[in-house]
């Protein structure tokens, strides 16, 4: 008999650990996307960098079983991009963005979207190094989706209802879709948008803004504590 | 369907614990899922099956040890016992709820040659 008391996904878990010590010793944001296939993350995402215009540096990885064609249309905004086609699995794991990293260098205060391949359930599992987690969910999905599929819900940070404009024309009860996402994660903050029309990012594009410069700002405060240690390590002798 | 993806990770630690510990062969695993692991057990057992074939645990027996589901209480502000993920509060009734236990899936121990 061996005892092991591992924890399954063990190895997932110290690839994600390096990525997140490598991301936060390059002072770069993390977000990890998540989403069934269809609701909105790579328009999110193309009219974001549009928003950002290029003000702040962004690199995106891009998550799908097959095709190029995402990637495709984030590079059109000129924003560096890496496809991962992950075959046959149905979710990043911390290994792949660890290589996709390789190849996207990303400045001081750079924000790296990572789009989990569309899939309610299984990306849920897998840590990827991130500092934030966004669910997406479109209003055409139904209210009860929060409830159905539970675990894509209970560990993000932010979700995000896509798809707004299109509410005039459903029979859907936005309040009964934010309370299932409540009783799921009652600590998610929740978040309207609509990638069509103007203003229809400013509440995500405020809540973005926000993260970054508290994940800075705290970044920035360890490097200095860390500066101040080693100063005061250097001065104990003459 | 992440379950494949879990047994190979899993047979990763087996090849892992073979090194460290100098068994050839795996006889039996035990494994602790929680109910609110995200895991489908039996998608679980069968991709077990189909990953451990050639392996140095093929053949070996796959134990499945349940644990409690409990989870904290945002109106109760402690944690209590949740049998079923959309359960209200046993105490309280509420609905406010995000499990804090049962939600680990890792490996207890092995029968090894």
């Amino acid at each position: 008999m061996v005892e092991i008391e591992r924890g399954i996904l063990a190895k997932n878990d110290a690839y994600a650990a390096r990525n997140r010590t490598r991301l936060n010793a390059g002072g770069i944001v993390s977000l990890n996307l998540l989403a069934g296939p269809g609701a909105g993350k790579t328009t999110l995402l193309v009219e974001t960098l549009r928003a950002l215009g290029g003000r702040v540096p962004a690199a995106v990885i891009e998550g799908d079983q097959q095709t190029a064609n995402d990637a495709e249309r984030i590079r059109a905004t000129g924003t560096p991009a890496v496809q991962i086609n992950t075959g046959k699995g149905c979710h990043l794991d911390a290994h792949l963005v660890g290589h996709a990293l390789d190849e996207l260098p990303l400045p001081p205060g750079g924000v790296l979207f990572i789009e989990n391949v569309g899939n309610l359930v299984c990306p849920a599992a897998f840590d990827l190094g991130e500092d934030m987690r966004v669910t997406l969910l479109s209003v055409t999905e139904g209210e009860d989706k929060p409830l159905k599929y539970p675990d894509i819900f209970e560990t993000a940070d932010l979700v995000l209802l896509t798809k707004t404009d299109l509410l005039p024309y459903l029979d859907v009860d936005v309040d009964a879709i934010e309370r299932n996402i409540a009783r799921i994660n009652p600590v998610a903050s929740i978040l309207h948008v609509c990638a069509k029309g103007p203003n229809g990012l400013a509440g995500w594009l405020d809540w973005l803004g926000e993260v970054r410069r508290r994940r800075l700002d705290r970044l920035a405060a360890d490097s200095e504590s860390r500066a101040q240690a080693l100063r005061a390590a250097a001065e104990a002798l003459p | 369907m992440h379950e494949m993806a879990l047994c190979e990770s899993l047979l990763d630690s087996l090849r892992d614990a073979a090194r460290a510990h100098g068994f050839a062969k795996v006889t039996k695993v035990r494994l602790v899922v929680g109910p609110f692991a995200g895991v489908e057990v039996e998608a679980l057992r069968f991709g077990f099956d189909v990953v451990m074939r050639g392996s140095l645990a093929e053949d070996a027996r796959l134990e499945i040890l349940d644990e409690p589901g409990t989870a904290w209480c945002f109106d109760c502000n402690e944690t209590v016992g949740l049998p079923d993920r959309l359960s209200p509060c046993p105490a309280c009734g509420g609905e406010r709820l995000r499990p804090n236990g049962g939600t680990d899936m890792r490996i207890k121990d092995l029968e090894v040659m």
